[in-house]
């Protein structure tokens, strides 16, 4: 197995282990934990196809996850920021029971 | 003669690893590189939890420690004798595991930081292209342990401290990185040997630390400020403030434990120092050219020890600030200053050289602090306090 | 592949399960941390510095202690009564554990076809930096514009609402 496939395979792991976590758990922390793991895998895909393509030079693949980096740390933001204004209103953090659309 | 006493520890270095094949020897050459680190540094931590002891006592008008040697010079080794043999009390409800790597992950952290610090000509340990990102990551690292610290204590007076302490943290961890990053702009490079190297030149026999510029002299004091902030060090020490949170997240942590607390915050102290002096004060540079003749290493020295005791002077002069008063301070005066600063890095830089650009860009820096500086005294408003609480 | 990409990537992999499956919240918060950390080294592993030390800055340093607040300030610390899994939460096992499948059989069946230059890019900071305000200036100032937007907005989404008269 060659050292991209290797790096590829656990992006891949990875990302599935997030997304279980997103789809699995109640609390809505935990959900945007999946989702933090799953841009980090694809992070580490942008990576490994940089540093294993041609024209590493171009640093599209560097640049991409850096980019990501930023976006993501902006977004989880945004998020805790929703969790805390739900829980506000609420009083629950727990998914299993914000399923109606009043109030 | 000169160059023997400058390049000893180098020397010695090489001395050593040449007894070793040629397939050890770079891991040689970073063990023993190693070692030297985690000696020295601590046993400069020793020597400075003494003079800080009678420093502070002399400017309190009373005598520090004096039973322990000569002048009180020996109390670190009594000191040391009682962390390690005191009981190590872990309360039952508190959190195993997070319990006990908090104070090990913060040392360890804080260690890694002197690792690109440039102690002298050719004397880092290593010289990482990245060298300024790769100390601000571990400086973003310790606030994870302050956290671990303080909640797995289970005490509402530790998760308060360690709450405070990593809200300070990580507001001036951008004031930190932000006065650096004006450092970086006119030197060129992230790698803090290549910085060093840049101030290493002299005129009239003046150097050109940045220091001496408009802009290094601004940017030193909001580092100076955002330093003493990030190593909850007075006059921003609520966080372990003794009157006010018993002792703020290692309320819960006895014997050894605490000692190596203890030692992660001078470390810390000593660290931030160094990175200061190497970005500002011109690292291992003589302040004259003629007085190239005294070691690098000892100009080193001699810098952060003046940084300690400019940290040791404001501890026992100023009053603790209160934490929203912190908080105000940092996103509403130092930011935006240092927001602005950068500005002026950059104009100095692109006005050239001559003497128009230390008039402009002193100006502007004066004019700002100033009017800054008033319109925050007029803003107080001295009536019945409003608080704005997080539910 | 060396045994240190073993060690590491198995200390990603068992961080990130340790984030999904642990019943207390702030242990699952430091373990995704761990996780965090092991990305970093796998970035480091890949000759990418600069990517790798922003990884522990921005993720360890700011992204974990953002989740930390957030379960404190949502009392996250009491467990839940009806357990931490979802009544949902077969499928979402099921729907994982096929996007896993697929994902491997794309990369393994097309492993030969995948590039390998092994030499190591000659990439320094400095030509980061010039490629991020030459080449890729717009979205460096559609992200300072986006980190402006997130800030501002989650201030006023997590602010106090004030009823009326204070």
């Amino acid at each position: 197995m060659t050292p991209l496939t290797a790096y590829l395979l656990v992006a891949a792991l990875l990302f599935a282990i997030g997304l279980a976590g997103a789809l699995v758990r109640r609390n809505a922390i935990l959900v945007l934990i999946g989702i933090e793991l799953m841009l980090n895998s694809a992070n580490l895909n942008f990576i490994a196809f940089w540093r294993y393509g041609p024209h590493p030079e171009a640093l599209t693949g560097m640049m991409f996850a850096i980019f990501s980096i930023a976006v993501a740390a902006a977004e989880a933001a945004v998020g805790l920021g929703l969790v805390i204004a739900i829980y506000r209103h609420t009083q629950t953090t727990d998914l299993d029971k914000m399923n109606g659309m009043k109030g | 003669m000169i160059e023997k006493m400058d390049q000893i520890f180098v020397q010695l270095q090489h001395w050593l690893v040449s007894y070793l094949p040629a397939a050890l020897q770079p891991i040689a050459a970073a063990v023993i590189g190693v070692v030297a680190i985690v000696c020295f540094f601590p046993a400069l931590f020793a020597l400075i939890t003494v003079i800080e002891r009678k420093g502070i006592g002399r400017m309190q008008n009373r005598l520090g420690p004096n039973r322990v040697g000569p002048f009180g010079i020996l109390q670190p080794i009594a000191d040391a004798i009682k962390s390690l043999t005191k009981e190590d009390i872990v309360p039952t409800s508190a959190n195993g595991p997070v319990h006990f790597l908090a104070p090990v992950i913060l040392v360890v952290a804080i260690f890694m930081g002197f690792a690109v610090l440039p102690v002298g000509r050719n004397m880092v340990l290593v010289d990482m292209d990245a060298g300024l990102l790769f100390y601000f990551a571990m400086g973003a690292s310790t606030e994870v342990s302050v956290f671990m610290a303080g909640w797995s204590s289970r005490n509402k007076y530790s998760l308060l401290g360690a709450m405070r302490a990593v809200a300070q943290m990580i507001s001036y961890e951008v004031v930190l990185l932000l006065s650096s990053v004006s450092v970086v702009m006119i030197a060129g490079s992230l790698s803090l040997p290549k910085i060093v190297e840049a101030q290493n030149l002299y005129t009239w026999g003046l150097p050109h630390w940045y220091i001496f510029t408009p802009w290094g002299l601004a940017g030193f004091v909001m580092y100076a400020i955002a330093a003493t902030a990030e190593t909850n060090r007075s006059p921003f020490d609520l966080p372990e403030g003794e009157s006010e949170l018993v002792a703020g997240y290692h309320t819960e942590y006895s014997g050894f434990k605490f000692a190596l607390f203890f030692l992660g915050e001078y470390l810390a102290m000593l660290s931030i120092s160094g990175l200061g002096t190497t970005l500002f004060l011109g690292g291992w540079s003589a302040p004259l050219a003629s007085l190239n003749f005294i070691p690098s290493w000892f100009w080193f020295l001699s810098k952060l020890m003046l940084s300690i005791f400019v940290f040791i002077w404001m501890r026992g002069t100023l009053p603790r600030l209160r934490q929203d008063q912190l908080m105000n301070f940092a996103w509403k005066f130092v930011l935006p200053f240092t927001l602005l600063n950068l500005l002026v890095t950059a104009l100095w830089h692109f006005m050239g050289e001559g003497w128009a650009r230390w008039v402009v860009c002193s100006a502007i820096l004066i004019v700002v602090w100033v009017v800054m500086g008033r319109i925050e005294m007029r803003s107080e408003h001295f009536g019945p306090r409003r608080y704005r609480y997080a539910e | 592949m060396s045994a240190v990409f073993y060690l590491i990537a198995a200390l990603t992999v068992a961080g990130g399960l340790a984030a999904v499956l642990l019943k207390n919240l702030v242990h699952a918060a430091l373990a995704v941390t761990v996780a965090f950390g092991g990305l970093a080294l796998l970035f480091l592993s890949l000759d990418a510095q600069f990517a790798g030390f922003a990884q522990i800055l921005v993720y360890i340093g700011a992204v974990a202690i953002l989740i930390v607040f957030a379960i404190l300030l949502t009392r996250g610390s009491d467990l839940p009564k009806d357990g931490v899994f979802s009544k949902t939460w077969l499928i979402g096992l099921v729907i994982a554990a096929a996007v896993f499948s697929v994902l491997g059989w794309a990369v393994l069946s097309s492993a030969s076809g995948l590039p390998n230059e092994s030499a190591v890019p000659a990439v320094n900071v400095h030509d980061i930096g010039v490629a991020l305000v030459g080449r890729y200036v717009l979205p460096l100032e559609i992200v300072a514009l986006l980190l402006t937007a997130a800030t501002i907005g989650a201030v006023i989404v997590a602010m106090h609402e004030k009823d009326g008269a204070q």
